[in-house]
Formats: C-alpha cells, sequence, structure tokens
C-alpha cells in the first residue's frame, strides 16, 4: 500500500479552481521533489493534504496508509504523520518555543494513546535534536519564530520535523531564504530523517536544494497538474531549459 | 473567508455554560430581611458587634446614597436593578469560630472544591513542594462572612494584622477609624456609597514599619446565597518601609438571576512602603444566552501617601456578565510609582468596561499601565482610562500601552483613553493596538497537533504574557489554565 495516494484531486479557493485533477502516489521510503513555477498550485496542494481551512475539494480524493485523509481534523492528520514545513513559517509572540515544543510533542502523543514526555525526558531529546541542527539553546527560550532570520525560522521547521518524527514530510520551499551553509546544514537534517518507514515531499525551484536531498521520484507541476514524472535528472533538464516546454502540456 | 468562520463558529459553541465553579452549597444561612433601609444597615452593624461610631459612619454613607444615581457613562447594558429586592446580608448559620475544626465541613468542601489550600495541615503535608515556595494565609469570606483564617501565628509573630475587617473594626478601631474612607470616601460614587452603607466582610491588613510580610496574604470571595449581594470592604496599610504582597480570588454558583458584587479595596502605602495587589475574578458570567452572572461593580483605589512608595494592581479578569471596575493610584508622595497590569477577557455576552486611572500629584512619579483585551464571541470589552498630571507634579511620567485581540467578528475591542497634562514638564506615553486573532497562526500549531481550542489558548496565552509575568508564580499557573478556559470550554 502506498503511504500517500492523491487520486484526480480538484480543489477551488473561493470560486476560483486551482487544482485541476492532480495524481501523485509516493511510497515509503521515498523522496519526491516537486517543481513548477509560481502559481501552480504546490502549496496549494500541501495544504489541502494538511488541511488548511478555506480550500474547498470537488472532486478525487486523498488516502494517507490506506485511510480516508480528507475526513481527518488538521490536528488528528498530525498525530497521525503528517508533518507540514511552511513555506512562511508564522511567529507567535510570548509562547516559547520550548514551551510549543513540548505542548505540540504531547499533544500528539496523547491523540495517539500514549504517554506523555516526562519534562527531563523531553528537555534531552530536544537538546540532542538542536544541536545537530546546530540551534542554540537560547533561540529555545525565544517566542516562536519571533525575531528570527529566514535561515533559523527555516531551521525551526526542521528541529519539528526530526522531533515529532512524521511518517510523511511536505517540505514547501524550505531552501528559500536560506545562505549555501544554512541549507547545508538543514539539508543534512533532514537527509538524518530518511529512513525506509518514512516518505518525503520536497517542493523546490531550484536543482541546488536536490544536490543535497537526492530524490528518487521528480514531478513537474503546472497550472494545478502534475505534468511530468522522471527520476532525478528531471531536475537537472528543468534547470536548462525551464518550465516553457511542459506549459502546452498543462 | 471559511477560515475565519470556522474558528467563529468553534468560540460561538465553546459558551460560557462551561463554567466550573457553578456548583451551590447546601447549608443553613442567617439572613437580613430583603431589601434596603436603615434597619438593614443597622441590622448588619448589629450582627457585627460594630461599635456606635462604625454603625453612625454606615448610616451617613446610608442617607447620602439615597441622593444618588447610579452612573451610566460606562459602555455596558443592563435591566435596572431593584434594590429592593436584594438580601444584603447572609452568614453560614454558626458563626463566631475558635479554629478552622468548627467550620461548616460543607464550606470546607466548597473550598476544596475550588482547589484553595484552607487547612494548614493540607497545606503543610502537600506533595514534594518546589524548594523555597512561599506560605500563602488564606482569609476565605463566604457570602457575608470571613469563615477561617489561616496562618495567625506566624503572622501575629511578625507583627502583621491580617483578618476579617469586622474584627478588625473591634480590636484596632485606632486602624481603621483612621484610614478606612480615606482613599474610597463614603461619598466617592454610587456603588462605593452603597457599599459603605451595607459591607458585611472584607479583609483588614496593616504591615508595621519596616516590616516585609513573611508570606502572601491571599482572600477567597464566594458568592453562594441566592438573591445575595456581596459588598465587601478591603483596607490594607503598608507602613514606612513596609511590603505586602495580596491575591483576591473570587467565584460564585451558576444562577439564572444576576447578583450584584460591590466592593471597595482601599490601598495605603505611607513612604518606602509597596503594595502589590494581584486579583484573579472569576464570578459566574452568565450562561450563552446571556442569563444570569455577577454585576461586578467595583471600586479599587490606592493612595502612594508617602514618599518613594509605590502600588502595583495586577488583574486577570475572565468572570462576571459585567465588570466595572477601575483600581487607581493616587500619587501623592514624590517618587511614588503606581502599575496597572491587566488582563481582560469577555466571551458569550460578556460586558466589559475596566481600566485605571493614574493621578499624578507629587513630584517625579511615575506610572505604567500594560493591558491586555480579548473579546470573544458577541462580547463587549472596553479599556477606560485616566492619566493625569497636577499643576505641581513636575517630572510625572507615564507609559501606557493598551492591545486588543479580537476572536471571531461579532465581538468589540475598545479603548478610552484620558490624558490631561497641567504640567509642562509632564511626559505620557500611550500605545494601542486591535488585532484579529491570525488564522495562519492557529493553522500552524495546529499542524503541529493542537486542537483548535488548544490553539487558541496558547496564542491567548502568549498575548498576555507580559502581565502574566506580574502575578506571584502559584497565582500566574492558575491564571493561565483559567485564560484557557474562558475561551476554550475544553478543561472541566
Ligand atoms: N487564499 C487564496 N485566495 C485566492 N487565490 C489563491 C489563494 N491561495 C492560492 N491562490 C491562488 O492559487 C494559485 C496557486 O497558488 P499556490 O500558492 O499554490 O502556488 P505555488 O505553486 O505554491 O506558487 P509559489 O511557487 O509562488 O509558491 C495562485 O494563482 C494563487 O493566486
Ligand atoms: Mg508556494
Amino acid at each position: 500500500m502506498a503511504l500517500l495516494e492523491v487520486k484526480n484531486l480538484q480543489v477551488r479557493v473561493e470560486e476560483r479552481e486551482i487544482l485541476h485533477g492532480l495524481s501523485l502516489t509516493v511510497n515509503k521510503g521515498e523522496v519526491h521533489a516537486i517543481m513548477g513555477p509560481n502559481g501552480s498550485g504546490k502549496s496549494t496542494l500541501s495544504h489541502v493534504i494538511a488541511g488548511k481551512p478555506g480550500y474547498e475539494v470537488t472532486g478525487g480524493e486523498i488516502l494517507f496508509k490506506g485511510e480516508n485523509l480528507l475526513e481527518m481534523s488538521p490536528d488528528q492528520r498530525s498525530s497521525k504523520g503528517v508533518f507540514l514545513a511552511f513555506q512562511y513559517p508564522v511567529e507567535i509572540p510570548g509562547v516559547a518555543t520550548m514551551t510549543f515544543l513540548r505542548t505540540a510533542l504531547n499533544a500528539q502523543r496523547k491523540a495517539r494513546g500514549e504517554s506523555e514526555f516526562s519534562t527531563p525526558d523531553f528537555l534531552k531529546k530536544v537538546r540532542e535534536v538542536a544541536a545537530r541542527l546546530n540551534i542554540p539553546q537560547d533561540m529555545l527560550r525565544r517566542g516562536v519564530n519571533v525575531g528570527f532570520s529566514g535561515g533559523e525560522k527555516k531551521r525551526n521547521e526542521v528541529l519539528q520535523m526530526a522531533l515529532f518524527e512524521p511518517s510523511l514530510c511536505i517540505l514547501d520551499e524550505m531552501d528559500s531564504g536560506l545562505d549555501i551553509d544554512a541549507l547545508r546544514v538543514a539539508a543534512d537534517g533532514v537527509n538524518a530523517l530518511r529512513s525506509p518507514e518514512r516518505a518525503m515531499v520536497v517542493i523546490t525551484h531550484y536543482q541546488r536544494l536536490l544536490n543535497y536531498i537526492v530524490p528518487d521520484v521528480v514531478h513537474v507541476m503546472s497550472k494545478g497538474r502534475v505534468v511530468k514524472s522522471g527520476g532525478k535528472e528531471l531536475a537537472l533538464e528543468l534547470e536548462a531549459s525551464g518550465y516553457a516546454q511542459f506549459e502546452d502540456a498543462a | 473567508m471559511a477560515a475565519v468562520q470556522e474558528t467563529v463558529d468553534r468560540v460561538r459553541r465553546i459558551d460560557v455554560d462551561q463554567y466550573r465553579y457553578g456548583f451551590e452549597t447546601v447549608i443553613e444561612s442567617d439572613k437580613a430581611p430583603k431589601g434596603l433601609s436603615e434597619d438593614t444597615v443597622r441590622f448588619i452593624s448589629a450582627k457585627k458587634n460594630e461599635p456606635a461610631w462604625m454603625l453612625e459612619w454606615r448610616l451617613e454613607a446610608y442617607r447620602r446614597w439615597l441622593t444618588m444615581t447610579e452612573p451610566k457613562w460606562a459602555r455596558v447594558n443592563y435591566p435596572k436593578i431593584d434594590y429592593q429586592d436584594l438580601y444584603y446580608y447572609s452568614a453560614p448559620k454558626k458563626k463566631e469560630l475558635a479554629s478552622l475544626d468548627e467550620v461548616d465541613p460543607e464550606i470546607l468542601k466548597t473550598y476544596e472544591k475550588l482547589g484553595i489550600p484552607l487547612r494548614e495541615v493540607e497545606m503543610l503535608e502537600g506533595v514534594v513542594r518546589p524548594e523555597g515556595e512561599r506560605k500563602i494565609a488564606v482569609d476565605a469570606v463566604f457570602d457575608s462572612v470571613s469563615v477561617a483564617t489561616t496562618f495567625q501565628k506566624e503572622l501575629k509573630q511578625a507583627g502583621v494584622i491580617f483578618m476579617p475587617i469586622s474584627e478588625a473594626i473591634r480590636e484596632h478601631p485606632e486602624l481603621v477609624k483612621k484610614y478606612l474612607g480615606t482613599v474610597v470616601p463614603t461619598s466617592d460614587n454610587y456603588f462605593a456609597t452603597l457599599n459603605s452603607a451595607v459591607f458585611s466582610d472584607g479583609s483588614f491588613v496593616y504591615v508595621p514599619p519596616g516590616v516585609r510580610c513573611p508570606m502572601e496574604l491571599s482572600t477567597y470571595f464566594r458568592i453562594n446565597e441566592r438573591n445575595t449581594g456581596q459588598f465587601e470592604r478591603t483596607l490594607i496599610i503598608a507602613d514606612k518601609g513596609a511590603y505586602v504582597s495580596y491575591l483576591e480570588g473570587c467565584t460564585a454558583p451558576q444562577r439564572d438571576e444576576n447578583q450584584l458584587h460591590a466592593a471597595v479595596v482601599e490601598l495605603v502605602t505611607l513612604d518606602d512602603a509597596e503594595i502589590k495587589y494581584s486579583t484573579v475574578q472569576n464570578w459566574y458570567p452568565g450562561n450563552s444566552e446571556g442569563k444570569g452572572g455577577i454585576y461586578n461593580f467595583v471600586t479599587k483605589r490606592g493612595d502612594c501617601r508617602g514618599n518613594n512608595s509605590k502600588i502595583s494592581w495586577t488583574q486577570v479578569e475572565t468572570g462576571s456578565a459585567i465588570t466595572w471596575k477601575y483600581p487607581s493610584c493616587i500619587l501623592r508622595g514624590d517618587n511614588s510609582r503606581g502599575e496597572f497590569y491587566s488582563i481582560a477577557i469577555s466571551n458569550g455576552h460578556q460586558q466589559v468596561d475596566s481600566g485605571t486611572k493614574m493621578i499624578h500629584l507629587g513630584k517625579n512619579t511615575t506610572s505604567r499601565i500594560i493591558s491586555k483585551g480579548i473579546a470573544a464571541g458577541v462580547s463587549q470589552n472596553t479599556y477606560r482610562g485616566l492619566v493625569t498630571a497636577h499643576r505641581k507634579a513636575t517630572g510625572a511620567r507615564n507609559f501606557t500601552a493598551c492591545d486588543s485581540l479580537l476572536i471571531g467578528d461579532r465581538c468589540g475591542a475598545h479603548t478610552v483613553p484620558y490624558i490631561e497634562a497641567k504640567n509642562s514638564s509632564a511626559l505620557f506615553e500611550h500605545e494601542a493596538t486591535t488585532s484579529k486573532i491570525s488564522e495562519d497562526v492557529l493553522f500552524y500549531c495546529i499542524q503541529r497537533g493542537l486542537s483548535q481550542e488548544e490553539a487558541v489558548g496558547l496564542v491567548v496565552n502568549g498575548f498576555v504574557k507580559d502581565v502574566l509575568q506580574q502575578l506571584p508564580m502559584e497565582f500566574a499557573v492558575e491564571a493561565q489554565k483559567l485564560i484557557s478556559i474562558s475561551l476554550e470550554g475544553s478543561v472541566g
């Protein structure tokens, strides 16, 4: 059984159809890259998978581990293992990052019927993960993403991914706003999470990221559909010749 | 947009019916006849074995009250109150207790349900206490009578007087006479004047010169009886160089009719003294249709009478159908300082009109106001504040920041600041913001596993953090929970 199966998905936002019958199958252990021009619907797809309100699904279905994902509330999806690293992570003033991580982790564990982490166990785990990602302790005491640089915000997303151990990670343009060094650190963090039990969907505009996180499959999206899929060499081809050749196919 | 709608619907469903403290305690009580007259005032005074001067003081207030009219300037609406349809005095039947053991077990059970550690034993036996945790002395007021005050011995050793005001009137008349009504005069306003006539109990605190009160002092107020008003009176004096931190908590049963609460609190600090006064107010707010709930019409004022003295008010207001409350500071002494930190949450049909007055009279006086208003449901939440500098108040400084957060689009937040500087050297700063709770922030939290309700609670607790930090630690945790409950109803 595939981990994620998106079948002929049609989505509207405020009366306008954005996704026009999109299909995508992701198996456990695989890393998929999705590339495509601005406005082609990449973020929309990631939001619909995560269950963000405001999108109307007018056709098709999404199965996650064989279950109907669209029937689950967004927090249920999260506790079942869907993780979305946002293109634009928000700031939550007054809520310390450490408090946020703990509240979220325990909420997920509770929803799965697991016991909550004790304070020492939790602190140990966070410190371990933070050290691996070069995240200083004082960043964890600050408000969630408040005053974080673009790179720090993205690293904070990877930190959460490492902490929550989801089975499906969707990374929406995690490379935007990162300098070369920060990109490498974040990509190493993501690579460390690759496992036969976990799949990743990496949304990006640039081949460069895929040098660090090498995908098994590359999809090209255009105008709300997947118009071509191939191996990692497809990304190189795109880098050389642009999206124009696929626009007609859409 | 649909996303906003979902939050609104959610909050709408989370109505105030989930009030956790809405139980009633069945005990026999001793009541004054219904209605208000000179006889009622005499009845209350007699019940309390008061000296003649106190009765005279009350009667004078009562006569003045008859000539006054209810204030109408606040942004609150309620049907006319029939003052003759209320009971002004209700006491649990057995009184004049020698020790806690004599307190009606039903009352003790009530406080237990409220999580108030009345019994010293429990406090001492409590499971592994964090190192250095402070003791808290508790005075509990049930309807009109103080039922139990703890830690008397230790306080006495320090020279601190902490007792029901009814007792202080008998035992320390010279102190009560010297200070009562000097901050909030009997003629101050309609509700304060009413209180002066019929107040039944409350707390009295006197901290002698140079003494730092060895523990937090705390009073819990509980309205239990039907149709009974609660008119407590609190008087706290910090003599020269003294310090005290005082906490107050309030709850009431769920009732269909509205109940009146008209308290007066007076604080006095002499030279170099400091009083920190914290309130967590959680009176019954009424049900989802706006039926029932407490009318909370309260006059709280502190007088920084001495030089270099300081008064700090911190309030977390989550309950009551109507809140009309402006804890204020008169900065009379030179270099004195006033602070007001407030969290006011309104949900359902609640109406809040609250704020502060900082009256700068002395030289180089400073004040700071941090107000956080959160409105949900169809509630109305108003911050009303006055900052004035007298002609002689050279070097007066004020900083005010008022932030409002709206949840949904059927509620309202309003900021009404009045500023008057009669001295050209005064420097007053005012900042105000109003924002809607962000759907993107909520979704971020929910994507990480929090339920919608937990997400709202977390975001709001972040919004009010600056004020929560002002509360003593024991109260901050309680307040944080209360904030989540009053907005979510997800617990209890
Ligand atoms: N809330 C919304 N209201 C109206 N239109 C929207 C909304 N969200 C997305 N759209 C539209 O849907 C289309 C797809 O947007 P989406 O953000 O999914 O693109 P994208 O592929 O992620 O683009 P980018 O590469 O720039 O991030 C765009 O035309 C966008 O304007
Ligand atoms: Mg996008």
